[in-house]
C-alpha cells in the first residue's frame, strides 16, 4: 500500500466533527437552522470555530465514566455511614436547601438550553460543544439530586424541590433569570450562560457552596462539586471561546454582545446575592465574606478578564460599580428580609450568635455595627421574649430581578431605592437603575414576568391566605420558620445526644 | 449507653423525594434512575414568551400532536440516568478500543480485497453523515420534547450517534492509512453519487421535521430500524464471507448499540400507543408516511451494497421492523 500523507491531530479532529456536515441541496441552510440569524449576530465562517479540547465521544465516555464510578462509590459510602451526622451543625443543611431548590433546577435548565443551541447553531464545532455541555449539565442536576437525596431522608425543606421551583416566591429569582436566557435566541443564551454566568460569575457560586461544604464537614457535596470541576473548566473555556468567536466574526456583533453581557452580569449578580447571604449568615463555619469573595472573584479576577477582552472593544459590564458600592450592605439586607419572611420559606432562618456577629463586624467594619448589628440583636431579644418577628404582608418585587425591593442606596443606606417606569399604561417597579434599564430595553418581554405576589393576589397560588399559599407550595409546618424551634434542630440534638445548652456552646 | 440510644433514634423522616413518591404511589425508597428523572423539568409559571416562538412555552406539550396524560410514563427500560449511561458506554468503548487495536496490530485491513475495501468506502463510510443527522435529530427531541424520561434518553442517543459517526470516521481513516482520502471519496459519494441521493434527500427532509415525536418515529424507529439491519447484519455478513472478520469487529459497538436502542425505542412506542387510540393511529400514520419513502430510498443503496442479495436484505429489514411495531401494539 502506498503511504499517503497522514493527517495531523487538528485535521483528524475535524474529520470527527466539522467534516460530518455536508452541503445541503434539498433543503436550504435557513430551513435546517431557522434560529441562527434572528438575533442579528453575523457569522461569516463557522469553520473558524476552534474547539480547545478536541474531545471525541470515546474519550468523553472513558473519562466521564471513570469520574462517575468514583463519585457514586462515595455517595454509596455516604449513605451507609450516616454521614449526614458529620456536618458542623444542622444550620448548615439550610445552605443545601437553597442549593437544591434554586441551583439544581438551573443545572437542568442549562441541560435543555444547550440542547437548543446544540441544534440551533449551523456549525458542527459549536453544536458538539453545546451538546457536550448539555449532557454535562444533566449530570450535574442528577449527581446533586443523588447526593442530597440522603439529606432529604433526614432533614426538612428538601422534599419537593421542583414543585417549589415552579411556584415559590423567592425561587422566581433563579427561575426568571434562567428563563430570560432560555426564551432568548441561541446566541443570547450562550452569551448569558456560557460567558456571563459560567465564565464571569461561576466561581462565586461554586466556591462558596463547595468550600462551604468542605469547611462544614459535608464531604458528599464536596464530592460532587469536585467531580463537576473538570466539566466546569471545559464550560468556562467554551464561554470565552464563544465570545471571542462571535466578536471575531463581524464588527456589528460587538454592541449586541456588550448589551447581553451587561444584562446577564447584572441579573446574575442579583441572583448571587442569595449565595452571599448564605456565605455570611448560613454557614456555621465561614469560608470568606461576600465582600471578600466579590473583591477576589469579581473586582480582581473579573477585571483581569475584561482587560483581556478590551482588544475586542468589550468593556466592563455596565453598572458594575454599583455592585461594588453595595457590597457591604447586600447580604445583611437580604438576610433580614428572609428572616422576616421566614414563615414563608422552605429553609430556616435565625439570628447569628455573638461570635458570629463579631465576625460580621470584623468583615464589614464600615456598615455592620452601624446599621445591622443593632437590628439583629433587637430581633434576637424579641425572639427570647417569645415574639419572633415575622412580616405578615407580601413583599413588593422588582419587576426585573424579582428580589423584594429592600436594597438601599449605598450613599444613603437608610433609604430604599425605588425606580419605576410606565409601559403600556402600567407602572413597573425596580430595585435599581440597572434593573430599570434592562426592562426599558425589552419592555414587551420583561413586562410578562410571572411575579409571585401579583399572582397570589390574583388567586393563582392556592388561595388568599398565607397558609393557603404555603400549602400550594407543598411547604409543611416543618419546612420554614425559626431554626431554634425547628424539627431539624430538635432531631439534630437528639441524634447527637446534645441538650439545647450544649448545642449552643 | 448514650451511643445506642443515638443510633436507635436516627430514623429517616422519608425515603425519597415527594415528586417520586407521587409518581410511584409509594413512600418506599426509589431507584437512582427515578430520583434523577421524575419531575425534574419545569412545567408551569413560565415568565417570558420565547423570542423563538410566537405560541409555545420554553417547555411545551404541544410541540407534538401525541398526547400523554403523564409524559414521565415514557420511561427508559435501560434505566439510564447520566451515570448509568456513561459507565455503560465507557465499558463499550473499552471493548471497541480493543477491537480496533486488534485489527490494527494484525494489519487485517491490508488483506481486505480491493473491491470490498472500495465498497466499504462508498456504501458504508458515508453513513457517518447520516449519523450526524441522527445526532441533530435526537438533540432536537431532547431540546423540544416533554418530560425528562424521554428527553434525557434522546440526549444520550444524540451523543451515542456522534460517537458512532466518529467510529465510522475512524474506520474510514484506517482504510486509507490516515490520509483522509477514503473520507473524501465517501463524502463525494454521499454528496453526488446517484445511489445516495434519495436517502440524502430524506435525511435533509427529516432535519426540517417540526413535530419531535414524528421525528422520533421517522429517525429512531423507521430509518434506524431499516438501516441498521441492512448495514450491520446483511452487509456485515457479506464482508465476512471471504473469511474477513475486521468489518464485523470494527462495527461491534454499533450492532450491540442497536440492540439496546431497539429496547428503548420500542418501549417508548408501546407506552405512547397504549395511552390512547388517537396516539396509536397517529404513530401508525407516521410509520405509513416514512416507511415507504425510506424503503424506496434505500433500494439503490442496497443494490450497491448487497448486489443480488439486495432484495433479500431489504425484506429481512422490513420483516424485523414490522415484527417490532406489531409487538409494540401499533395497529
Ligand atoms: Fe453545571
Ligand atoms: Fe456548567
Ligand atoms: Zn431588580
Amino acid at each position: 500500500m502506498e503511504q499517503a500523507k497522514k493527517m495531523n491531530m487538528k485535521e483528524k479532529y475535524n474529520a470527527m466533527t466539522g467534516d460530518l456536515a455536508w452541503d445541503f441541496s434539498y433543503k436550504t441552510e435557513a430551513e435546517i437552522f431557522p434560529l441562527s440569524d434572528f438575533e442579528g449576530i453575523k457569522i461569516e465562517d463557522w469553520s473558524k470555530w476552534q474547539d480547545p479540547f478536541r474531545l471525541t465521544m470515546d474519550a468523553y465516555w472513558k473519562y466521564q465514566g471513570e469520574k462517575e464510578r468514583k463519585l457514586y462509590a462515595v455517595i454509596d459510602a455516604f449513605g451507609q455511614n450516616n454521614a449526614h451526622l458529620g456536618v458542623t451543625d444542622a444550620r448548615y443543611i439550610n445552605a443545601l436547601k437553597i442549593f437544591l431548590t434554586a441551583v439544581t433546577p438551573l443545572e437542568y435548565g442549562a441541560h435543555r438550553g444547550f440542547a437548543m443551541t446544540g441544534r440551533a447553531f449551523p456549525g458542527v464545532g459549536a453544536q458538539v460543544a453545546s451538546q457536550m455541555q448539555s449532557i454535562d449539565e444533566l449530570r450535574h442536576a442528577q449527581t446533586q439530586l443523588h447526593t442530597i437525596s440522603q439529606y432529604n431522608k433526614y432533614f426538612d425543606g428538601l422534599h419537593d424541590p421542583f414543585h417549589m421551583f415552579d411556584r415559590v416566591w423567592y425561587l422566581s429569582v433563579p427561575k426568571s433569570y434562567f428563563e430570560d436566557a432560555l426564551s432568548a435566541g441561541p446566541f443570547e443564551f450562550i452569551t448569558a450562560i456560557s460567558f456571563s454566568f459560567e465564565y464571569v460569575l461561576t466561581n462565586l457560586l461554586f466556591m462558596p457552596f463547595m468550600s462551604g461544604a468542605a469547611y462544614n464537614g459535608d464531604m458528599a457535596t464536596v464530592n460532587f462539586g469536585f467531580s463537576a470541576q473538570s466539566d466546569e473548566s471545559r464550560h468556562m473555556t467554551l464561554g470565552l471561546e464563544v465570545i471571542k468567536f462571535m466578536l471575531e466574526q463581524h464588527p456589528d456583533n460587538l454592541p449586541i454582545i456588550q448589551r447581553w453581557i451587561d444584562k446577564y452580569f447584572w441579573r446574575g449578580y442579583r441572583l448571587l446575592g442569595i449565595v452571599g447571604m448564605m456565605m455570611d449568615y448560613m454557614l456555621p463555619k465561614r469560608v470568606m465574606s461576600w465582600k471578600e469573595g466579590w473583591e477576589m472573584y469579581f473586582e480582581q479576577n473579573g477585571k483581569m478578564l475584561f482587560d483581556d477582552l478590551a482588544r475586542y472593544g468589550i468593556t466592563m459590564p455596565k453598572f458594575w460599580e454599583q455592585s461594588v458600592e453595595e457590597k457591604e450592605h447586600l447580604t445583611h439586607q437580604l438576610w433580614l428580609t428572609f428572616y422576616s419572611y421566614g414563615h414563608a420559606a422552605a429553609f430556616h432562618t435565625w439570628i447569628p450568635d455573638d461570635s458570629e456577629l463579631d465576625w460580621l463586624s470584623e468583615k464589614y467594619p464600615n456598615t455592620f455595627d452601624k446599621y445591622y448589628r443593632p437590628r439583629l440583636v433587637y430581633l434576637r431579644e424579641q425572639e427570647k421574649l417569645g415574639k419572633r418577628f415575622y412580616n405578615p404582608s407580601l413583599p413588593q418585587l422588582c419587576q426585573t430581578c424579582q428580589i423584594p425591593m429592600v436594597y438601599t442606596d449605598p450613599k444613603n443606606p437608610t433609604k430604599r431605592v425605588y425606580r419605576e417606569t410606565i409601559y403600556n399604561g402600567d407602572r413597573f417597579h425596580f430595585c435599581s437603575d440597572a434593573c430599570k434599564e434592562i426592562f426599558e430595553h425589552e419592555p414587551e418581554k420583561m413586562s410578562q414576568a410571572w411575579l409571585p405576589p401579583h399572582q397570589i393576589f390574583q388567586g393563582n397560588c392556592g388561595g388568599a391566605t398565607i397558609p393557603d399559599v404555603l400549602k400550594h407550595y407543598h411547604f409543611t409546618e416543618n419546612d420554614g420558620g425559626e431554626f431554634l424551634h425547628s424539627r431539624d434542630n430538635a432531631n439534630w440534638n437528639l441524634w447527637k445526644g446534645l441538650t439545647p445548652d450544649e448545642e449552643a456552646a | 449507653m448514650q451511643v445506642d440510644i443515638k443510633s436507635l433514634s436516627i430514623k429517616p423522616l422519608r425515603n425519597t423525594f415527594d415528586q417520586v413518591a407521587r409518581f410511584t404511589g409509594s413512600e418506599k425508597s426509589a431507584s437512582r434512575y427515578l430520583e434523577a428523572t421524575i419531575g425534574v423539568q419545569p412545567e408551569i409559571n413560565f415568565h417570558y414568551q420565547p423570542l423563538w416562538s410566537k405560541n409555545r412555552s420554553i417547555y411545551d406539550k404541544d410541540n407534538t400532536v401525541i398526547v400523554m396524560n403523564d409524559w414521565y410514563r415514557l420511561l427508559d427500560p435501560r434505566q439510564y440516568y447520566y451515570g448509568a449511561w456513561t459507565i455503560a458506554r465507557s465499558k463499550q468503548q473499552d471493548a471497541a478500543e480493543r477491537n480496533f487495536s486488534f485489527v490494527e496490530k494484525r494489519n487485517m485491513l491490508a488483506s481486505l480485497p480491493t473491491d470490498l475495501r472500495e465498497k466499504i468506502i462508498s456504501v458504508f463510510v458515508p453513513i457517518r453523515h447520516m449519523e450526524y443527522a441522527a445526532n441533530l435529530n435526537n438533540t432536537y427531541m431532547s431540546a423540544y420534547g416533554y418530560g425528562v424520561s424521554i428527553t434525557q434518553a434522546a440526549s444520550m442517543c444524540a451523543m451515542d450517534r456522534l460517537g458512532i459517526a466518529q467510529y465510522i470516521t475512524r474506520i474510514g481513516l484506517m482504510l486509507d492509512g490516515n490520509s483522509g482520502d477514503a473520507l473524501k471519496t465517501s463524502k463525494a459519494a454521499w454528496q453526488n453519487n446517484p445511489a445516495w441521493q434519495p436517502i440524502r434527500q430524506l435525511t435533509e427532509n427529516m432535519l426540517t421535521t417540526q413535530d419531535w415525536f414524528e421525528l422520533f418515529v421517522a429517525q429512531n424507529l423507521v430509518l434506524d430500524g431499516l438501516m441498521y439491519p441492512l448495514m450491520y447484519q446483511s452487509f456485515s455478513d457479506l464482508t465476512s464471507v471471504s473469511g474477513q472478520t475486521s468489518f464485523a469487529m470494527m462495527t461491534e459497538f454499533m450492532s450491540e448499540w442497536f440492540d439496546e436502542h431497539v429496547r428503548w425505542v420500542d418501549s417508548v412506542i408501546k407506552v405512547a400507543a397504549a395511552e390512547s387510540d388517537s396516539n396509536n393511529v397517529q404513530i401508525g400514520k407516521w410509520i405509513q408516511k416514512w416507511l415507504p419513502q425510506i424503503l424506496q430510498a434505500l433500494q439503490p443503496l442496497a443494490q450497491e451494497a448487497l448486489g443480488e442479495a439486495a432484495q433479500a436484505g431489504l425484506d429481512a429489514a422490513v420483516a424485523q421492523l414490522s415484527a417490532r411495531t406489531t409487538k409494540s401494539g401499533i395497529n
